[in-house]
C-alpha cells in the first residue's frame, strides 16, 4: 500500500496542480495488455537474416589459427564475419564523451580476453542454420594464464588481462590507478576515535535479466541508409557507437526503439546494433542478431561484482569522525562504463552522512571475466551495502540503536559534502522518522524532533574552516554497554570532531582551467 | 532448531542523473490543427513509464488535459537528442526538457488565442480542460481546438516549442575527489522483518516498510509500481541471485531461468510504502526519480536483519542458506542471539 504524506515539507511545495500527482492510466496500458505494443523484435521482414557469434570458450588465450571454411560453405550460410570486416574494430562506449581508451574489439583479433569473447559472426537464412555453421568453425587456442580476483590482479607479476590497461587497472587523470576523496584528515581522526572498526564486504554479479534480451534488426533503406529496430536503453548512444564502428555518418543511421522489454542498465551496451548493421551491410539484406537466454546470462554484461573495505572511527556518543574507504570494481576485461561507476561511488561516499574526516581509493580492476555494466545503482548500490551494513555494526559497538545512530549522523541542510559541495534539500531525517512511525520502530523524542532542515550548515559547512580549528578532543564517556545518551541537536561548537590537521587546499577542478576543446557528435564540443 | 524474527534498517540517498559527460536531453512539441499536442523525444520507455510521466508534465505545462496529448519516442529522425534512459535520469532530465519546450508552446497558444479574443496574452489563462479564457471572465472564452485552427490557416503560427535540459559536465578533481556529482537526491528509509532458520538456513522476509523521498511523485501509480518492483529486486540482489555463485571463481554459471534462482510470487512480502515530496529546486514541478535508489535499501536491511535475528553477519552477497547455515556453525547456535535494539 502506498500512502502520500503531503503534510511533510508542505511549505516547500504547491499542491494545486491538475495533470501531475495524478495516477493517470499509462499512455501505453492499452497495448501492453492486450500484447500488441511493438518491441523491436515486433518487427517482421522478407528475406530476414540471422547473426550468430561464435563465443571464446578460454577465459584468456591466444588465437593460433581460424578455419571457417566448412562453415562458410555450409547451408544457408550467406557471410561470415570476421574482426577484419569490421571497419573500427577497437572502441569504448565512454569515448562518446571522450572517457578512456578504446579498449574493446567487436570481434576479437589474435587474444580472447574472457569465456564469451566474440570472435567471428554467420549470418544465415535460419538461426539454426547460422547455429549449425557455427559447429563447423575450427579455431586452435593457446590457453593463457588468466585472473579472476580484484585484488590478485593488482599484485606485482599478475597476468595482464587488457593491453590497453596493462597494469590492469582504468587510468584517471592521466596518472592515478585509481580515483581519489580527500577530505580532512583520517588517520589523526582515527587515532582520537573510540572505536575503530574495518570490515570486509563483498557483492556478487547480478544479471539483469530482462524479459526481452538484447538485439536488434538493421534492414537497408533506400539511399545508402538503414533502419535500426533496438532494444536499447539509450538510443543516440546505441545511434553514435555503431556509426563510429561502422565509420558511418550518424545521419545515415535511423534506429527506431523506445518500447523495451526491462533494461535495469543490461542495454545502454549496444552490444547487437553495430554487427547487426555491418551484416546487412554486407548482405544487403535485413538482419537480426538477438543474445539468446544463455548468451544473455552469461555474456551479455552483468552488474559487475565489487569488494569494498570500510573503516570507520566512531566516538562513544554516536558520532562517526572518520571513514575511508577503499574499493575495487571488477570491470571484467573490458572497460564499457565502470570506469564512470567508480566516479559516481566517489561521488557517493560516505554515503548521507555528515562525517568530518573521509578518505577513499576506489580503482577500476581488469579481470578475464565478462564485462560488467550499468545496473540500477551503478556505482552506488554496493556502497550502500557495505556502509549501511557498516553502520550497524558501528551501532552495535557502541551500543546505540542503528535508527538513531543514523539519525545523529544523517546529513542536513547546509552540511559540507566529502566531494565538496554544500548538501541542500535533504531529507534523509524525515524519511527515517516516518519508517519507524510507520513501523513501530521506537525512536527517543529528541530523535523523532529532529529535521534536515534545522542545525546543519555551521561548522558542519566548511572544509578549511573546520580544519582550523583546534578544539580539544571531545569528551570520552563511559559505559559501552546501554544505548548512550547523545547529543542530538548537534549545536554549533560543542560537538565539533577531534583536532584535524589542514586538509590541502580545494583547488579548482582538474580540466576547468586547462584542456583541449573536442567535438563529438553527441555532445557537442567540451573540454577535456 | 528454530525459526527466529529479526528486524534491520538501512537509509540512503541517491543521485539523481549522471553528470560525467554534461547530462543533456531535447524535447520538440507541437500541437497538430485540432489542439492536440505530441511530444518528441529520443528518451526510451522501459516499461517505467517514461511516456506516461512526460506526458502529465507537457499537460499540466500547457494547461490542457492529458489525454490531448500523445507521447511519441524513440525515433532517432524525429526525436531529437536524450543520453538515455539511466541514472534515474528520465524523469529529472527529460522532465525538464518536455517543461521547457511545453513552455514555448504555450506562450504561442496564449499569442494566437489572444488574437482571437482580441485581448492581451497576458490577462488569459487555461483551464485544464481544453479551454482558453479571460482571467475572471470565464464566458470569454476560446477552445484550445479553436485557437489551433485559427493559428494554422488564419494566423499563419507554429503552436510548437523546443525544450533542452542540460546539467553541465562537471570535471573530477584528481587529488581530492571534488566535483559536482548530481543536482539532487532522492532518500529513503527501509525496515525489513524477516524469520531465519537455523536448520535450513533459509530467510523469509516477512514484510518490508519503507520512507521515500522522491521530490514529487508525478504518477502515483507508477512511482509505487517503481517502489515494489525496486524492493522486490533489491531482496533478491540480497538473497538469491547471481550468475557467478562462487564469485571470484567461474565455475557453475547459470543458463537460464531454470538455473538462475529469483524469489517467486510465494517469496514476496507485504510491503508499506509511504511517499515523502520535498520538491528539488531544479525538478519539473520538483520531481527527483524512483528508480534505482529503491532497490539499494533492502541489500543491508536485510543483512541487518539477518543478524539481528540470529547473531551472524553475511558480509557477502548473496545470502544464500549455504552462508547463513556456515556461519551458523562457526559461531554457534544462540540460545538467545544479541539483539541490536
Amino acid at each position: 500500500m502506498l500512502e502520500m504524506r503531503k503534510d511533510i515539507f508542505a511549505d516547500e511545495r504547491a499542491d494545486n496542480l491538475k495533470e501531475v500527482g495524478q495516477p493517470t492510466q499509462r499512455q501505453d496500458m492499452l497495448g501492453h495488455v492486450t500484447g500488441t505494443s511493438a518491441y523491436y523484435d515486433d518487427h517482421r521482414f522478407a528475406n530476414l537474416l540471422h547473426l550468430k557469434i561464435l563465443r571464446s570458450p578460454h577465459a584468456h588465450a591466444r588465437i593460433r589459427s581460424i578455419d571457417d571454411a566448412a562453415a562458410s560453405r555450409a547451408p544457408g550460410v550467406k557471410r561470415i564475419i570476421r574482426a577484419a570486416d569490421v571497419p573500427v574494430n577497437l572502441n569504448t562506449l565512454l569515448s562518446l564523451i571522450q572517457f578512456g581508451k578504446d579498449d574493446e574489439p567487436s570481434l576479437a583479433t589474435d587474444v580472447v580476453r574472457y569465456k564469451g569473447e566474440p570472435i567471428l559472426g554467420v549470418v544465415a537464412t535460419s538461426e539454426r542454420a547460422a547455429r549449425e555453421a557455427l559447429e563447423l568453425v575450427r579455431i586452435s587456442y593457446d590457453p593463457l594464464p588468466a585472473v579472476f580476483d580484484v585484488e590478485e590482479a593488482l599484485k606485482p607479476g599478475a597476468v595482464s588481462v587488457n593491453p590497453v590497461y596493462p597494469k590492469n587497472t582504468f587510468e584517471y587523470h592521466g596518472k592515478y590507478d585509481h580515483q581519489k576523496l580527500r577530505f580532512g584528515a583520517v588517520e589523526q581522526a582515527f587515532a582520537q576515535a573510540d572505536f575503530v572498526s574495518e570490515e570486509r564486504y563483498q557483492m556478487s554479479p547480478i544479471e539483469h535479466a530482462p524479459t526481452e534480451t538484447n538485439g536488434s534488426i538493421a534492414v537497408p533503406d533506400t539511399n545508402g541508409r538503414f533502419t535500426v529496430y533496438t532494444s536499447t536503453q539509450a538510443l543516440f548512444f546505441s545511434l553514435d557507437t555503431s556509426a563510429k564502428i561502422n565509420a558511418m555518418p550518424s545521419n545515415q543511421l535511423h534506429f527506431i526503439g523506445g518500447t523495451v522489454g526491462g533494461g535495469f542498465g543490461g542495454k545502454v551496451d549496444t552490444l547487437t546494433e553495430p554487427l547487426a548493421i555491418l551484416a546487412a551491410r554486407l548482405t544487403g539484406a535485413p538482419v537480426r542478431y538477438r543474445l539468446s537466454r544463455h548468451e544473455e546470462m552469461q555474456f551479455g554484461s552483468p552488474r559487475g561484482a565489487e569488494r569494498i573495505y570500510v573503516k570507520d572511527g566512531v566516538m562513544r556518543d554516536g558520532r562517526i569522525v572518520a571513514r575511508q574507504v577503499r574499493a575495487y570494481f571488477d570491470a571484467g576485461a573490458y572497460t564499457r562504463l565502470s570506469s564512470y561507476a567508480v566516479v559516481k561511488c566517489v561521488a557517493h561516499i560516505p554515503g548521507p552522512y555528515t562525517i568530518p574526516n573521509v578518505h577513499a581509493d576506489v580503482f577500476c580492476v581488469f579481470t578475464n571475466r565478462t564485462p560488467a555494466t550499468a545496473m540500477r545503482g551503478f556505482g552506488v548500490t554496493a556502497l550502500d551495502f557495505a556502509l549501511e551494513c557498516q553502520m550497524d555494526k558501528d551501532a552495535v559497538a557502541i551500543g546505540m540503536d542503528p535508527l538513531e545512530f543514523r539519525l545523529l549522523n544523517a546529513y542536513r541542510d547546509g552540511d559540507m559534502k566529502a566531494h565538496r559541495r554544500e548538501a541542500k534539500n535533504c531529507a534523509l531525517i524525515e524519511c527515517a522518522q516516518v519508517a519507524a512511525e510507520k513501523a513501530n520502530w521506537p525512536l527517543r523524542d529528541e530523535f523523532r524532533k529532529m529535521s534536515s532542515k534545522k542545525d546543519g550548515g555551521a561548522e558542519r559547512a566548511g572544509v578549511a574552516d573546520r580544519t582550523r580549528m583546534s578544539t580539544p578532543a571531545a569528551p570520552v564517556r563511559t559505559g559501552t554497554s546501554a544505548p548512550q545518551r547523545v547529543t542530538y541537536e548537534r549545536p554549533a561548537g560543542s560537538t565539533s570532531p577531534p583536532p584535524i590537521q589542514s586538509t590541502p587546499p580545494a583547488t579548482p577542478p582538474a580540466g576547468s582551467t586547462h584542456g583541449v576543446r573536442r567535438f563529438s557528435s553527441v555532445f557537442g564540443t567540451r573540454r577535456r | 532448531m528454530a525459526r527466529h524474527r529479526g528486524r534491520g534498517v538501512a537509509t540512503i540517498n541517491y543521485p539523481i542523473g549522471m553528470n560525467l559527460g554534461g547530462d543533456p536531453s531535447q524535447a520538440l512539441v507541437h500541437s497538430n490543427p485540432t489542439g492536440k499536442f505530441t511530444v518528441a523525444l529520443s528518451s526510451i520507455d522501459l516499461g517505467q513509464g517514461m511516456k506516461s510521466v512526460t506526458r502529465q508534465i507537457c499537460a499540466e505545462t500547457l494547461g490542457i488535459p492529458v489525454e490531448d496529448v500523445y507521447v511519441d519516442t524513440a525515433d532517432s529522425d524525429t526525436g531529437p537528442h536524450c543520453m538515455g534512459s539511466f541514472a534515474s535520469r528520465g524523469t529529472h532530465r527529460v522532465g525538464n526538457a518536455v517543461m521547457a519546450a511545453a513552455r514555448e508552446a504555450r506562450a504561442v497558444m496564449m499569442e494566437a488565442a489572444a488574437e482571437e479574443l482580441e485581448v492581451d496574452p497576458g490577462d488569459l489563462e487555461t483551464d485544464g480542460r481544453g479551454s482558453i479564457h479571460v482571467k475572471g471572465a470565464p464566458h470569454r472564452a476560446i477552445s484550445v481546438r479553436d485557437v489551433a485552427i485559427a493559428a494554422q490557416f488564419r494566423q499563419g503560427k507554429t503552436i510548437s516549442g523546443r525544450g533542452i535540459f542540460l546539467v553541465p559536465l562537471s570535471d573530477v578533481n584528481p587529488e581530492t575527489g571534488e566535483m559536482s556529482p548530481a543536482t539532487c537526491y532522492a532518500h529513503a528509509c527501509q525496515i525489513v522483518d524477516l524469520e531465519v532458520d537455523d536448520e535450513t538456513g533459509e530467510v523469509t522476509v516477512l514484510k518490508m516498510t519503507s520512507a521515500y523521498e522522491l521530490g514529487r511523485a508525478i504518477n502515483p501509480k507508477l512511482v509505487e509500481q517503481q517502489l515494489v518492483g525496486g524492493s522486490w529486486m533489491g531482496m533478491s540482489h540480497a538473497l538469491f541471485e547471481t550468475p557467478e555463485p562462487y564469485y571470484p571463481d567461474t565455475r557453475e554459471g547459470p543458463r537460464d531461468f531454470n538455473e538462475y534462482l529469483m524469489p517467486g510470487p510465494g517469496d514476496i512480502c507485504p510491503h508499506d510504502i509511504v511517499v515523502l515530496e520535498r520538491p528539488a529546486p531544479d525538478g519539473p514541478f520538483g520531481a527527483k526519480g524512483p528508480g534505482e535508489m529503491c532497490a539499494n535499501p533492502s541489500l543491508p536491511a536485510i543483512a541487518n536483519a539477518i543478524y539481528d535475528a540470529v547473531g551472524v553477519r553475511i558480509d557477502e552477497l548473496p545470502i544464500t542458506p549455504e552462508k547463513v547455515l556456515r556461519a551458523l556453525k562457526v559461531r554457534g547456535r544462540p540460545e538467545a542471539p544479541p539483539r541490536v535494539r
